[in-house]
């Protein structure tokens, strides 16, 4: 078992070291230089010189990327270049915001696309498994800002139960900071509640089919003791792998939901550090989303196991 | 099967408890029918479940209607808050070590203060100094400063202090934005605390416009390295927060120096706000109070409308102008630059590209700078005379080329009309959409490869820029360098205006590039609000004047 987890430690520190690589080297190809940027149309070549020599970039690459990898050993990502704080900084304050907003979403997600997949699948060509397609369809057509967008109108302009946009932070308090959060991940669960639905279904109905059910009903199960005891654990891990995926990208990938709603998150400041050329920054960005994914399908190898008590044995 | 029993409802009382209260009577028909207290009792139990959640619900509902209501009740009470929105989030505070105007329309005026200030007329005032001489030959300044100035921090300005900030953005190492204006200074003189003398290399008319930029303001040794985060200056507002990506927070310092102007806000917050339907849903919703520059042209009308709202509409500085490749057939023929200048009907093209909302402009210069003359029936709309000119030129089937067009949002809507206004005389323009800024700035910008581009150039007074040995123009024209040079040596302001008038009429004639219009300050407020700029003659958010009138 140690030796298990020894090996998967030691391939995602590998996977990490050559996600690295592969971003520092894309980032030198990438045109449009830093220093540049920053000094816009009042670029003169004394100035961006001095800058350039102020932010490192006059340092070979293979000098740059060593700072870089030993830097984060002990935790100094590197300073900013358009903000001048350590990126470290930058990236905990907007995690504070995209974390919470993930988790929010997921829990909407989760309690809507589960049940409703579920009975669904339980209740197969009936009003509910109608309804629940027609949602799911629905859902996936419908893009998240859009309906970030429609939940702005209704609730922040017509009936002021939310804030329009903005973040106040959780020193205001962590029910001003919910508060905020609450449109947003409404916007962000729809879409991917609608995927987990239709995944959710078609996992039940294969499961449905198998002989255990109708043997676990012929001893005397009822339906319902059936289907929450016996179907549904079994159709979990197509869920689980689903929402594996769902996770690193809520936290990455909200940046559209996050620019209507005006949140300081991890996508926003991804897009901001690379219109700006922010390389720092965006090194740094990449190597947390990449950790991230990594994390979410550690955590969904550890629910399979949990799950499917037949890989325990296998491992 | 055996039938399910029915349900029974635990809200409601079963039937039978009911009968031992209400008995049933016999009617004259055989069927046992309840009396009118019991039928009540009946209706009034089987709604009991609805009665007591809608009585709930009711308490709830009530509850927070009372909380709404009170809540107005309460912000009106004291009215010395403003929340401004901007598009563009400052990268820092310290307007003089980076070239982003948005640092600026933080922090100038608010938190930093300059020698001189420019007002919202576009003239220079004193602020700092007093007052000021300036010798005969034009290259010596003194001025006289204001005694009793305190910074945030406490420590006192004096002309060391002055002298530290003006060398500081002068050094060999600055990336102050507005350098190359300040280089002309090569002495600073501190004879006594309040008097300050500058040594220049040559007279430069411009000097005291570009000591009232926000490049310019006055930082003092002990707080300077830390101002890009913690910002401290003379002015009236201290930085209470950054919450980066979201909101930059002020609050009036008590110690503020000038107890002679009042000053009628305590707490100001800056949100950053970038997308346009999010900015409309902000004011609409109350969670803004003012957009200085709105960016969406085509959602202002909404609020000219609207009685809550105050929708003025100002100039800036902002010149949209198509830069032509002056080095390159065939720009070089300035046949040819004239020729596409008279193809371009000017009003059409701010109606299609900025819904109407703009100034049309002949040279490189704007109505709001000093001297300004409208040179826009120099080459006016005339496709025919195009044509012809073009086939003067040796291009009568016209000819094609390439368009590098940055994704801002003026930038692709005036190519779009620029492209089928060429196509009207023949010239084929093919649009290679160039990211803002990265690619464009070293493409264009640095390297000058390119034949046609567009940008707003933001900086006043830069007709300066066809006088330079290399820039992305590749115009070069000694008449040209000739008349700028007196421009700029000339210290007479009124003087000034006449040669400046003389270099704008050069350029609308030889047409180094299109000039087509001025971008428009879009100022959306709360109607309450007063003090707020309508003109823009210097990219800011002044917000030491605003107060609520009610």
């Amino acid at each position: 078992m140690v030796k298990v987890l020894a090996w998967r430690v030691l391939t995602l520190l590998l996977t990490l070291l050559l996600i690295s690589i592969a971003v520092f080297l894309i980032l030198e190809v990438l045109p449009g230089d830093p220093a540049a940027i920053m000094l816009g149309t009042s670029a003169q070549p004394d100035t961006l010189a001095a800058l350039r020599h102020q932010m490192g970039l006059d340092q070979p690459a293979l000098l740059r990327y060593i700072g870089w990898i030993s830097g984060m050993f002990v935790g100094d990502l590197g300073t900013s270049y358009t903000y001048g704080v350590p990126v470290g900084e930058l990236i905990r304050e907007r995690l504070a915001v995209s974390i919470p907003l993930m988790l929010l979403a997921m829990t909407l997600v989760l309690s809507i696309a589960v049940p409703l997949g579920v009975f669904a699948a339980a209740r197969r060509g009936r009003a509910v498994d109608h309804a629940a397609t027609l949602f799911a369809q629905l859902g996936i057509a419908v893009p998240n800002f859009w309906i970030g967008l429609l939940l702005i109108l209704l609730f922040s302009l017509q009936l002021r139960w939310f804030p329009a946009s903005g973040f106040r932070g959780w020193g205001a308090g962590v029910w001003s900071g919910l508060h905020a959060l609450i449109l947003p991940a409404v916007a962000l669960a729809i879409p991917q509640a609608a995927i987990l639905t239709r995944v959710t279904r078609s996992a039940v109905l294969d499961v449905l089919n198998e002989d255990f059910v109708r043997t676990a009903r012929a001893k005397g199960v009822s339906r319902n003791r059936a289907l929450w005891r016996h179907v549904v654990p079994n159709a979990m891990v197509p869920v689980v792998t689903i929402v594996g995926l769902q996770v690193p990208f809520l936290i990455a990938g909200g940046v559209l939901v996050e620019n209507v709603f005006t949140l300081p998150g991890m996508g926003r400041l991804a897009l901001q550090a690379l219109a700006q050329r922010d390389l720092v920054v965006i090194k740094n960005v990449v190597m947390v989303f990449a950790g991230l994914v990594i994390l979410a399908n550690l955590i969904a190898d550890a629910a399979y196991l949990m799950l499917d008590p037949r890989l325990r044995r296998r491992a | 099967m055996t039938a399910a029993p029915p349900p029974t409802s635990r809200s409601r009382p079963g039937p039978r408890l009911l009968e031992k209260i209400v008995p049933r009577v016999k009617t004259s028909k055989g069927k046992p029918s309840w009396p009118l207290i019991g039928r009540l009792l009946k209706g009034v139990s089987a709604m009991s479940g609805v009665v007591r959640v809608g009585r709930r619900l009711a308490i709830i509902l009530a509850a927070w209607g009372a909380a709404t209501l009170l809540a107005p009740a309460q912000a009106a009470a004291a009215k010395t808050k403003l929340v401004l929105g901007m598009s563009i989030e400052p990268p820092g505070l310290d307007p003089t070590i980076a070239a982003p105007v948005a640092i600026g329309q933080v922090v100038w005026q608010n938190v930093f203060q300059g020698l001189v200030r420019i007002d919202r007329d576009g003239k220079v005032q004193p602020q700092l100094a007093e007052s000021w001489t300036v010798s005969p030959d034009g290259l010596t300044y003194t001025f006289k400063l204001r005694s009793g100035v305190k910074f945030q921090n406490g420590e006192v300005f004096e002309s060391s202090v002055a002298k530290f900030a003006l060398e500081r953005a002068n050094g060999k190492d600055s990336a102050n934005p507005q350098k190359r204006f300040y280089s002309v200074i090569t002495a600073i003189e501190t004879p006594s605390p309040d008097t300050l003398v500058l040594k220049l290399t040559a007279p430069s008319g411009n000097l005291l416009f570009w000591l009232a930029w926000p490049a310019a303001v006055m930082v003092e040794p002990k707080s300077a390295a830390d101002n890009k985060t913690t910002p401290v200056g003379t002015g009236p507002f201290k930085l209470k927060s950054w919450v980066k990506g979201d909101r930059v927070e002020l609050t009036r310092d008590p110690n503020y120096w000038d107890k002679s102007r009042a000053v009628a806000l305590e707490d100001v917050t800056f949100r950053f706000i970038n997308d346009s339907q999010a900015q409309v849903a902000a004011l609409l919703s109350g969670d803004v109070d003012a957009f200085s520059e709105f960016t969406a042209p085509e959602l202002y009308g909404k609020f000219q409308s609207d009685q809550r709202f105050a929708a003025v509409i100002g100039n800036t500085e902002l010149k949209v102008v198509a830069g032509m490749n002056n080095a390159r057939k065939p720009f070089d023929d300035p046949r040819v630059r004239r020729a596409l200048m008279m193809a371009v009907d000017r009003n059409l093209l701010i109606k299609g590209a900025w819904s109407g909302f703009g100034t049309p402009i002949g040279s490189h210069y704007t109505p709001n700078d000093p001297g300004y003359i409208d040179l826009t029936g120099v080459y006016p709309y005339d496709p025919k005379k195009a044509k012809a000119l073009l086939a003067e030129a040796g291009y009568p089937d016209g000819f094609s080329f390439s368009f590098k067009m940055p994704q801002m949002g003026y930038a692709t809507r005036t190519a779009e009309v620029l492209q089928a206004m060429f196509a009207d005389v023949g010239v084929k323009m093919n649009i290679v959409p160039t990211e803002f800024p990265a690619k464009w700035v070293a493409e264009v910008l640095l390297a000058a490869d390119y034949d046609m581009t567009i940008v707003a150039h933001a900086e006043p007074l830069d007709i300066e820029i066809y006088a330079r040995d290399k820039y992305y123009f590749n115009y070069k024209n000694p008449a040209f360098v000739k008349a700028n040079a007196e421009a700029e040596r000339t210290t007479d302001p009124a003087a000034r205006a006449k040669l400046y008038g003389d270099a704008q009429k050069i350029l609308a004639d030889d047409v180094p590039a299109l000039y087509l219009f001025v971008l428009p300050k879009l100022g959306v407020w709360n109607a309450k609000l007063e003090g707020l700029w309508k003109n823009e003659p210097i990219p800011s958010n002044d917000v030491t004047e605003v107060r609520w009138t009610e």
